[in-house]
């Protein structure tokens, strides 16, 4: 890919989103050029894609429909991965306790930890910035009540925040109706627990862009605080939140496993990747480590490739860091 | 340095007031108390005269200052699942949480601080290199996965080490029950001690890596080259010496979230200390015992920084005193 020294020479990611020239401006960018040539994103890249892909399509790419029961047979439970003794070339992966096929469990389990590992990242986010814009603009008391509530908040692990709003949103739900609203509790205490980085990021580069030019003349306009908040303060503060949002995506992937592995998460019948290594951890001393070895090894390996992509993103678009 | 402790003591104790507040915001409006503490034939007029007797009719503000109160005197109120005093059942676990910390950190430190010097010296050796390979893995590795392959490789593989509890127990003077005294207390000491240690050792070790980098450009440790002192002296005496203050520091602040992350490990090898009576407590809706452990916790984090606050000034006097707020 030759590197064009176009007019867009600024390290920036195209915001606007403009339907015509995006995707040439996107190649001639400094952060096309950089990927490029960086063997680690691509790779880390390139797996984060595959997963997502595979989670998506997972009904159609599994080879077995673990939620179905009629295509379960617990004849089949405790079968072997299928290049071992006893495996079986239908599972590839072997099956579990109620002889469900193990690829196909990570497969609709990658769906739901990608879903709600997106959806908390997206609401921190929201919350984030929308929190640090308001403190950054407006200042004065509303911005010391905000930080100081992200002082306090940044004094304690992320888990042990997700935990507590976990188990007071599970008082309130009350047990029966629990299970259905777990993915927005599970979403709202992840969420809940990680908007403070956007907060203060935001809230810092507002401080340095409130000063600038184009905000006064944008007052002077008449245009009020929101719209300036929003169209034209935000998409200048825009960069550092990409890089958050990409490691929090490992982040808020690792703390959903958590809390699911912890019980407090996804209950086991639509099992995120947590809670199927929540659910074989009680055969390992049994000898059937593939049922929680292989969704192990799954999320090891997408939380790695997320971070190494968020890693190189912060030094592309931070050059000083490196 | 007295105005300083005393500005910090203040704020310090207006975070534990707004952790009391929810705390108690927790137990008053979080399900009903009455309704937990009684059977489901209790007669309305038995409920009232609880809810009398509790206190739970007269201001909020009222019973806020009765909690707190309360608090001070470590009394949480009964478990809902165990019917038994909080503070017992916390006084209970608390040693083996404790143990459990203080040996990660110091397993973190006996191995974090060597492997950074180490990296920071000869940092483009291919050892150096494994060792930031796997530091990245550490770091990426969510805690309890580690935790479940050390289980699977060393206790059920290799069958070396115990992969649940404490062992055997030895009760000191009644209060505190150790594991530190027998060999199967040692034993099943180690595994857990790696997995909660693991994190806070790459985080160390990237740490005085940084620190080393930094330190063995300055001027100083050139003149000490020109002076010809053994490369031994350079290293240890003068060049590690300056990075343990930053290493001090962040050990020390990271002892509360490792006593945090303690819930994790100890679900993980079933170990009986209080994070495990806290997940419980989550699992089951027990608000007093979640209530008490968010105000120890609290208590122990802002304690733990107080402490390093004003270590920091006494150790470092180029830190101006009336720059130090937090942020």
């Amino acid at each position: 890919m030759p590197y064009v020294t176009g007019e867009e020479t600024k390290a920036r990611i195209p915001v606007s989103g403009g339907a015509v020239g995006a995707l040439g401006r996107m190649r001639d960018s400094d952060l096309w050029y950089s990927f490029t040539r960086s063997p680690l994103a691509l790779v880390s890249a390139l797996v984060v894609a595959l997963f997502v892909l595979a989670a998506l399509f997972a009904p159609l790419i599994a080879p077995h429909d673990p939620f179905d029961p009629g295509s379960i047979s617990i004849l089949d439970s405790f079968l072997p991965p299928a290049w071992q003794d006893g495996g079986d070339a239908r599972f590839l992966l072997g099956t579990d306790d109620q002889g469900r096929d193990v690829l196909s469990t990570i497969l609709f389990g990658m769906r739901i930890s990608l879903a709600v590992g997106f959806a908390s990242v997206v609401f921190s986010m929201l919350l984030g910035i929308t929190l640090g814009l308001v403190a950054g603009y407006f200042g004065g008391w509303v911005d010391s009540v905000i930080m100081r509530i992200a002082d306090v908040q940044l004094t304690f692990p992320a888990i042990l925040i997700a935990l507590l709003i976990n188990g007071v949103a599970r008082a309130m739900a009350g047990p029966q109706s629990y299970d259905k609203v777990v993915f927005f509790v599970l979403v709202l205490s992840i969420g809940l627990s990680f908007w403070v980085q956007y907060g203060r990021t935001v809230r810092g580069s507002v401080l340095v862009e409130a000063n600038k030019e184009y905000v006064l003349a944008a007052r002077l306009i008449g245009l009020g605080p929101w719209t300036i908040m929003f169209k034209h303060v935000l998409p200048n503060v825009l960069g550092p939140v990409l890089v958050i949002a990409t490691i929090n995506l490992a982040l808020a992937i690792i703390t959903e496993a958590t809390l699911s592995f912890l019980g407090v998460g996804v209950p086991p019948t639509q099992p995120s990747l947590g809670t199927l290594i929540r659910i074989g951890n009680d055969f390992l001393f049994s000898g059937e480590w593939w049922i929680t070895i292989f969704p192990g090894i799954t999320l090891a390996i997408l939380a790695l490739s997320v971070n190494l992509l968020g890693d190189w993103l912060r030094d592309a678009l931070n050059p000083k860091l490196r | 340095m007295i105005a300083f402790a005393i500005k910090r003591f203040v704020q310090a104790l207006g975070v534990m007031l707004v952790v009391a507040l929810i705390s108690f915001m927790m137990f008053r409006f979080v399900g009903d108390p009455v309704n937990q503490l009684v059977g489901v034939d209790t007669s309305p007029a038995e409920r009232a005269a609880l809810r009398e007797t509790l206190g739970l009719n007269d201001p909020v503000m009222l019973q806020f200052g009765r909690f707190v109160l309360k608090a001070a005197q470590f009394d949480f109120g009964i478990s809902y699942q165990f019917k038994q005093p909080v503070a017992a059942l916390i006084a209970s676990r608390l040693p083996a949480t404790l143990e459990l910390s203080f040996v990660s950190a110091l397993f973190a430190l006996a191995i974090g601080v060597p492997m950074g010097v180490y990296t920071g010296l000869y940092r483009n050796t291919w050892l150096a290199r494994g060792f930031l390979a796997v530091s990245l893995i550490g770091v990426s590795l969510p805690t309890f996965l580690i935790g479940i392959l050390l289980i699977f490789v060393v206790s059920v593989n290799l069958g070396w080490l115990p992969s649940f509890g404490r062992g055997q127990t030895v009760n000191l003077g009644g209060v505190w029950s150790t594991g530190l005294l027998t060999k199967s207390g040692l034993q099943s000491l180690i595994l857990p001690s790696i997995t909660l240690g693991l994190f806070q050792m790459t985080l160390i070790m990237r740490l005085v890596r940084g620190e080393m980098l930094e330190v063995l450009r300055t001027d100083y440790i050139k003149f000490a080259r020109a002076r010809g002192l053994s490369r031994r002296a350079i290293n240890f005496g003068h060049a590690l010496k300056n990075t343990l203050v930053p290493v001090i520091t962040i050990t020390g602040l990271q002892l509360g979230s490792i006593i945090a992350f303690a819930i994790i490990t100890e679900t993980v090898f079933q170990w009986p200390g209080m994070g495990l009576l806290f997940l419980q407590a989550v699992q089951n809706v027990d608000i007093p015992i979640m209530a008490a452990y968010l105000l120890l916790i609290a208590f122990l984090f802002v304690v733990i920084n107080f402490i390093v606050d004003l270590l920091y000034v006494a150790v470092d006097p180029r830190i101006r005193l009336d720059g130090g707020t937090a942020g």
